[in-house]
């Protein structure tokens, strides 16, 4: 299991992974808002946490349908179904690499944007969190539409339009968490506490779901 | 010996559906005709009942709008019960019924959006608000285009039918999270306008109606949904005859 | 130990490929599988390797590890695909599987640079799986079953796109793990250069 963790890993640093395109569409995403909303820093700082969060979810998005494709167009896919070891464990091992070497670093790059944004460190730091607590629920989700999608010739855009709606919750979430940081009369706590929750939820109900449609893709 | 226990098993496979074909051509006509009769005591109903004496004559259009989203949600739950029945059980006829309920649901869902929006624009002066209700119906239609789109990407039905089956299940998980989180996002953002219809609020003059209305409505899904199977089933013999005749043409070429 | 095979059936879609297919391994036993292109020879060994669900039938292991719940657990699946990253190294390749897949009960594979050898490929295996030509990206592929033990080999077309020399050394690995009490089951075009075999003719199903 950890040798699959690693090896998922150094795939998506080396060339032609997914990490610095992740981040690259990151930044460019969020670099796009001003010039689409005006340079007003009151307005910036306002939109900003939902800026970085749909621009986090929009990149976190972005390499996912690879995650099984990849290996099933090399075959891989075949050994990995025939293991001892669950199918259920592999897939969240996947899943955890894959979020750690795409969505941890959105988080890690999230601060810089805040500051482009205008925003207080409080916000950014609110952001950050929630960012950290969140983004691991979009690649579990994602998992189960990647696996889905994984005999489909041409699944990527398919992948995102299944996934979406499903990852709705955790922006609604993860951006009122970070307002209710900001804005002094509502509590951070319980939206923080729900988005924690998805996050867990969708752990185990993604890895279970994309377990089940892998199984039953198998040609 | 391999050609009859073949011959056997085909024709095992085939009784199912078969039978769910005579029962449909049975059950369609009365179906139908009972869909007409509660569509028309409906309309009568609805135009005769006196308007609301705020909203005035636009009232009408909850006759419509109300039923429309509620077999929005029931629609959801026949395609939930179905992948179910294709994952659990591996029923021959469940993933016929999922493939055929989508794109039912995905109108009553439409037309549920479009009706909620004319009655929108006069009670609330906007032709679309992010409310609750709206937002999570709005989900709802997108999951069904997404699993129609699914549907029609892939072109072996059985491999399509479970995949797709995993997806409406997730789905179903996740349409209780979208109502309570936008519910929640809410309050925290605008005030609430949320329709509420309790059945015992609402005023018996409405209520009649909107029962009949409500029965017509299921009525018109089932007969749609009945109807959509049959084709379903249609279709695939056709697509397997169509795979046969290539075979054939392919030993005869050999013949030759 | 023992792989018994009763009654297997498997279609694709709506489109039967084989119906009613029972035979029986031992140790040492090896079963080559012929018939021309669509006879369904893949799909027999995608069965057999659990990632197509049979039809009918019934696959099963006697007097092998109790902890087993599918023949598949104990089987080495070679397919037309290497599953193998280019990306990586082929050190870091044939490691992954090794330490992914471990080993069956009753048998430990070799390191990494001892199955390179024994494929003929030593002192390649710090490049890239990419850089390698399609045949050398084949004997490694052979040499991931080395690595880690499994009981029972399913090939498909082991030996596409290898030379004769190739053939032959392909041929004593799998002798080796016959010896060792290894069952094999393979599907290809041409003979293997194997002593005593079993063979199944796939003829196709036709309606």
């Amino acid at each position: 299991m950890i040798a699959l963790f690693f090896r998922d890993l150094k795939l998506s640093v080396r060339a032609g992974g997914g990490t610095m395109i992740g981040v690259l569409f990151f930044m460019t995403v969020v670099a796009v808002v001003p010039f689409g909303v005006g340079p007003d820093l009151n307005l910036l700082s306002r939109i900003g946490p939902a800026m970085l969060w749909i621009g986090a979810l929009l990149a976190s998005l972005l390499g996912l349908d690879r995650l099984f494709q990849a290996e099933r167009e090399d075959g891989s896919l075949d050994l990995l179904l025939m293991q001892e070891t669950p199918l259920l464990m592999t897939v969240f091992v996947k899943c955890a690499a894959h979020w750690a070497a795409t969505g941890l670093p959105l988080v890690i790059a999230s601060p810089l944007l805040g500051l482009f944004m205008n925003m207080n460190e409080l916000a950014i730091g609110a952001t950050m969190l929630t960012l950290l607590a969140g983004t691991p629920a979009i690649t579990f989700i994602g998992a189960v539409g990647a696996a889905v999608a994984v005999a489909l010739p041409r699944g990527g855009l398919l992948v995102s339009i299944l996934v979406l709606p499903l990852a709705i919750p955790v922006l609604i979430f993860g951006v009122s968490a970070v307002y209710a940081a900001i804005e002094d009369p509502a509590p951070f706590l319980p939206p923080f506490m729900i988005l924690m929750a998805i996050t867990l939820f969708f752990a185990v109900i993604g890895p279970v779901a994309a377990a089940a449609a892998l199984r039953h893709s198998a040609d | 010996m391999s050609e009859n226990s073949l011959a056997i098993r085909k024709f095992s496979d085939l009784a199912n559906p078969t039978r769910f074909l005579a029962l449909a051509d049975r059950v369609l006509p009365w179906f139908a005709a009972c869909t007409v009769l509660f569509f028309a005591a409906g309309v009568w109903l609805s135009f005769t009942t006196e308007g609301d004496y705020q909203q005035g004559e636009t009232v009408r259009i909850m006759y419509v709008h109300v039923p429309a989203a509620w077999l929005s949600m029931m629609c959801y739950t026949v395609m939930a019960i179905s992948a179910l029945g294709t994952l659990v059980w591996r029923h021959p006829l469940a993933d016929v019924s999922a493939k055929a309920a989508a794109p039912i649901g995905a109108c009553f869902t439409f037309l549920a959006l479009v009706t909620g929006s004319l009655w929108g624009k006069p009670m609330w002066g906007a032709w679309w608000v992010w409310d609750a209700r709206l937002t999570s119906v709005f989900v709802l239609f997108l999951m069904y285009l997404g699993l129609i789109a699914l549907n029609r990407a892939m072109d072996d039905p059985a491999r399509s039918a479970r995949v797709s089956a995993v997806l409406v299940l997730v789905g179903f998980v996740n349409i209780p999270i979208i109502k309570f989180s936008v519910e929640w996002w809410n309050t925290l953002h605008q005030p609430a306008s949320v329709l509420r219809l309790d059945g015992p609020t609402i005023d018996p003059e409405f209520l009649w109606p909107l029962l009949t209305m409500a029965v017509a409505f299921t009525l018109l899904f089932f007969t749609l949904h009945i109807a959509a199977m049959r084709n379903e089933i249609w279709r695939r013999r056709v697509t397997s005859l169509r795979r046969q005749a290539v075979r054939n043409a392919g030993r005869e070429a050999q013949a030759l | 130990m023992r792989l018994l095979a009763e009654g297997l059936s498997a279609r694709r879609g709506e489109d039967l490929i084989f119906n009613d297919i029972s035979f029986a391994l031992g140790e040492g036993d090896a079963l080559v599988v012929t018939g021309p292109n669509g006879s369904g020879k893949s799909t027999l060994l995608r069965v057999l390797a659990g990632l197509l669900r049979a039809e009918s039938g019934r696959l099963r292991i006697e007097g092998g590890p109790a902890e087993i719940a599918h023949p598949y657990e104990l089987s080495h699946y070679l397919g037309h695909r290497n599953a193998m990253k280019q990306e990586l190294t082929v050190r870091e390749n044939l490691s992954f599987w090794q330490h992914f897949m471990g080993d069956s009960p009753g048998g430990s594979g070799i390191d990494v640079a001892a199955a390179a050898e024994a494929v003929g490929l030593a002192g390649i295996t710090h490049l890239p799986f990419g850089y390698l030509s399609a045949g050398q990206q084949r004997r490694m592929a052979m040499a991931k079953l080395l690595v880690a033990y499994r009981p029972i080999w399913l090939l498909d077309e082991p030996t596409a796109a290898l030379d004769a020399g190739a053939d032959r050394l392909f041929a004593a690995l799998v002798t080796a793990h016959l010896e060792r009490g290894g069952i094999i089951i393979a599907a290809t075009h041409q003979p293997l250069g194997l002593g005593s075999t079993q063979s199944l003719q796939m003829k196709g199903f036709t309606h």
